[in-house]
């Protein structure tokens, strides 16, 4: 009697199952190997330590940009702040932090305390988040260019001093890339309450029946999104050594693609902290490789664009 | 009435609640002793499942006393539920689709934490499932939203009834049984039976009064927000209690009647044979009959109910490539659309052989993700099979959109003051009549339904079956995949499934509980 209940099929519809869901999980390391391959065969000297140190030191803000947007996306939110939060975070970084470290970390404290309050108010009064967030991005941007008016500022020394870490053997990109994603990939999809996180995006109203604050849940989501977008913004003028109140104007739009390229769906809790982390270093790369392939940079968002719809219709095709 | 009674578990007195100017609760009274499965019955919208939310901490109550044991309760949340051992299984799934099995169980569990909780809630949810559902086939590991509705009833299920820091001490189960088969159904409800005997309680909400009539000690009879009668079980009949319900309809079955058309008299209508099928056996419907497809949940009758939606919906000329081409009359032939699906399921050769004389209406089974629009209004949702002739020029015409719907509202009684409401604001079972004006006001001349009845009270039920059986009469052809008996006695003709196949072809005289379920379970041991 046991047979009964269509186990006759079950086993071919569970191989489908498992080896579709396999092929999700590996087309965003897929793509990534991919742009490396056309980088090496354009420009085989690109792939040393100092090659891929230059190609992807810029990669480490975009990942953790990219971090904080999954973070929201997880909870069924959108982020359209994120990038003007960097500007500002690498504001604070490049003035009051390295002249007044106290004040610069009490400031940035304080707006990551801004981030969870946002997520607060979005579940509270049930706000659209793109509603709120697109108010936000004015008032970061208001508040960088009040900061620092013109381009400008200087770095802590151990922030610059950390971003040009050269670890033997392994360039430092990938090293704090690993770290990201690990750290990241840990807290949300091994730890008890990570599973409550993405639990909240899959089916708010369970998670609210079995006993859980949907309330804490967004708020810590939003917090999170906060802090890597802080990491985000001292990461990139340790690299850059100084701070312009457009500096991470193009995070927003990158670290969206970053996260649905990593695997990620908009809606459903469905996210992937390790795509993520790849997402951001394919779309960096795919710049490098653009320009390797003498591409015109007026072209190149929109090819970085073409790259992001066909690997979106690939994962679409995978679906069906 | 016992009032702070150690033997009770929960005692309910005088609850009210209001959704705005709905009074959902009139002040209900509500004991269950320990050691006893409460059989609660009543139509949708009688207050059951407001109720239930009351006793399980989602729900406030505006008034009334809540006293768990002997401790009346302050500030009962949810929490304070599962701490004293009450647990809920909601009649929409409460499982987040993105989790793991494991995953899914480890919500429900704050115990379950620190190193290793994964390996501890998989082992938990797995005892748990070998107990009730032998058999069942579900690994821990896997993503619930990647299994089938009928799976993931039994691990919501299964779930309830794990233990950890708390104990168990009262299973709420507000239709639990409405996507498993008769089978699984039989098997948790024998465990119900089990864990009471054991202490435990149980409230058992079900619109299979079978069910309720079968295996529950007492049963309490809701309606329009109060109690209207309890009684033990052993005092209930099916009658009494529909009558005790206030049905609009009184149960009537056809099997006495004659069919009043003899097959084969009229033309064919739809001729589908299922991938797997490999004897030549198809499923034939002729205009104005009922055909059902019967067999335990999940054995291809949907997939042969989408492949047919298919194939009218992407029309080719064709011919009928089997038998019975003799029964077509030449006016069908023409019109004939013959469509292999491209995806053959089970990757058998055998390719699925489908062909649809008329157009096609769907009345989906999981209304919620396949139904409704959520955002639109009643009438909207009744009027968009039919937006081509509700058109002024090129535009949706509002004065006859909501003529329409309200043609259809007359029709079906669909009980809401304004049709311009959200489709939300109204009862499961009203939202159901809804999808049914929206594919009998259509033009289709042909009906297929993917088992619409499920969760929706008997009143409602009649009231459809009747609706059926007469458009039905007037040459309407219903294709109509059910796993409830009670249903199949509305058609002319009963097919059963079983491994995606065709196993069964009944007549209506041949129709019997038996002969269904003996073709249902047949030949279970062979490879």
């Amino acid at each position: 009697m046991t047979s009964v209940g269509g186990r006759g099929r079950a086993p071919s519809l569970a191989g489908i199952n498992v080896s579709r869901r396999l092929l999700r999980a590996i087309l965003p390391g897929l793509s990534l190997v991919l742009v490396l391959a056309g980088i090496a065969w354009m420009n085989s000297r690109a792939i040393s330590y100092f090659g891929i140190n230059l190609m992807l030191n810029l990669a480490i803000p975009v990942a953790l940009a990219t971090i904080a947007q999954m973070f929201v996306i997880t909870v069924n939110d959108l982020d359209l702040s994120i990038g003007n939060f960097v500007s500002f975070v690498a504001c604070v970084g490049a003035t009051w932090l390295h002249d007044n470290p106290p004040l610069g970390i009490v400031v940035l404290a304080a707006a990551v305390g801004v981030y969870a309050l946002m997520g607060a108010l979005i579940y509270l009064r049930n706000i659209p988040s793109i509603v709120v967030t697109l108010g936000m991005l004015f008032v970061w941007q208001g508040l960088a260019i009040l900061v620092l008016p013109k381009p400008g500022g200087k770095p802590s020394p151990w922030l610059h001093d950390l971003m040009n870490l050269h670890p033997p053997y392994v360039p430092f990109p990938i090293v704090a890339a690993i770290i990201i994603a690990a750290v990241v990939h840990v807290g949300v999809m091994q730890t008890s309450y990570g599973a409550i996180l993405r639990g909240s995006g899959g089916n708010p109203a369970a998670i609210g029946r079995a006993g859980w604050s949907l309330l804490k849940t967004k708020v810590v989501m939003f917090g999170l999104a906060g802090v890597f977008g802080v990491f985000s913004g001292l990461a990139l003028i340790g690299l850059t050594t100084s701070a312009d109140a457009n500096i991470g104007r193009g995070y927003t739009l990158l670290s969206i693609a970053g996260v649905i390229l990593g695997g990620g769906e908009f809606v459903g809790g469905r996210v992937s902290p390790i795509g993520a982390v790849i997402g951001a270093l394919t779309l960096t790369l795919a710049g490098t490789l653009l320009n390797f392939m003498r591409i015109s940079p007026d072209w190149q968002v929109g090819a970085e664009g073409a790259i992001l719809i066909i690997v979106l219709a690939a994962r679409a095709l995978i679906n069906k | 009435m016992p009032e702070r009674d150690s033997s009770n578990i929960v005692t309910l007195n005088g609850v009210e609640k209001s959704f705005g100017a709905v009074r959902a609760l009139a002040g209900v009274d509500f004991v269950v002793g320990v050691g006893e499965c409460v059989g609660l019955v009543g139509h949708n919208g009688a207050g059951k499942s407001t109720l239930m939310n009351i006793l399980a901490g989602t729900l406030d109550a505006d008034t009334g006393e809540i006293i768990v044991g002997d401790q009346p309760q302050r500030n009962y949340s949810v929490a304070q539920a599962h701490m004293v051992g009450i647990r809920c299984v909601f009649q929409e799934l409460s499982l987040c689709p993105n989790l793991t099995v494991a995953e899914n169980t480890r919500v429900l569990h704050r115990a379950i934490a620190g190193f290793g909780w994964r390996t501890r809630a998989g082992r938990l949810i797995l005892n748990q499932l070998d107990e009730i559902f032998p058999g069942h086939g579900i690994t821990t590991d896997s993503v619930v939203g990647d299994l089938p509705i009928g799976k993931r009833q039994m691990i919501e299920v299964a779930r309830a009834f794990t233990i950890t820091d708390a104990p168990l001490r009262l299973v709420i189960l507000d239709e639990p049984t409405s996507s498993l088969d008769a089978h699984r159904a039989g098997q948790l409800l024998s465990y119900v039976r089990r864990i009471i005997a054991n202490g435990a309680s149980c409230i058992l909400i079900s619109h299979l009064l079978r069910e309720v009539l079968e295996y529950s000690d007492r049963i309490v009879v809701m309606r329009d927000g109060k109690v209207v009668t309890a009684d033990r079980a052993q005092g209930f009949t099916r009658d009494k209690l529909v009558a005790a319900m206030g049905a609009t309809a009184v149960a009537k079955t056809r099997s006495s009647e004659s069919s009043s058309v003899r097959r084969g008299t009229t033309p064919v209508r739809v001729q589908a044979r299922p991938t797997a099928q490999t004897d030549g056996l198809d499923l034939v419907a002729h205009e104005g009959e009922i055909v059902g497809l019967a067999g335990l949940a999940g054995h291809g009758q949907t997939e042969l109910l989408l492949s047919i939606f298919r194939a009218a919906d992407r029309p080719r000329r064709g011919r009928f490539p089997h038998s019975n081409q003799a029964n077509l009359s030449p006016e069908a032939q023409v019109g004939l659309a013959s469509v292999a699906p491209e995806r053959s399921v089970g990757g058998s050769e055998a390719r699925s052989r489908v062909q649809v004389t008329d157009p096609v209406a769907l009345i989906a089974g999981d209304r919620q993700s396949d139904g409704i629009f959520p955002l639109w209004s009643i009438a909207e949702n009744i009027g968009i099979r039919s937006i081509a002739a509700l058109r002024k020029g090129f535009l949706v015409s509002p004065e006859q959109e909501s003529a329409f719907a309200q043609r259809w509202q007359e029709r079906i009684k669909i009980r809401t003051p304004d049709l311009r409401n959200n489709i939300l604001s109204l009862s499961g079972g009203n939202q159901q009549k809804a999808l049914f004006a929206r594919a009998l006001g259509s033009e289709a001349k042909i009906l297929l339904m993917d088992d619409p009845m499920r969760g929706v009270d008997v009143g409602t039920k009649m009231e459809v079956y009747e609706l059926i059986r007469s458009e039905a009469a007037v040459g309407r052809t219903f294709l109509w995949y059910t796993t409830e008996m009670e249903e199949l006695e509305n058609c002319d003709h009963v097919y059963v499934f079983r491994n995606g196949r065709i196993v069964a072809d009944l007549r209506r005289d041949e129709l019997s509980e038996e002969r269904v379920i003996q073709s249902s379970f047949e030949e279970v041991t062979a490879p």
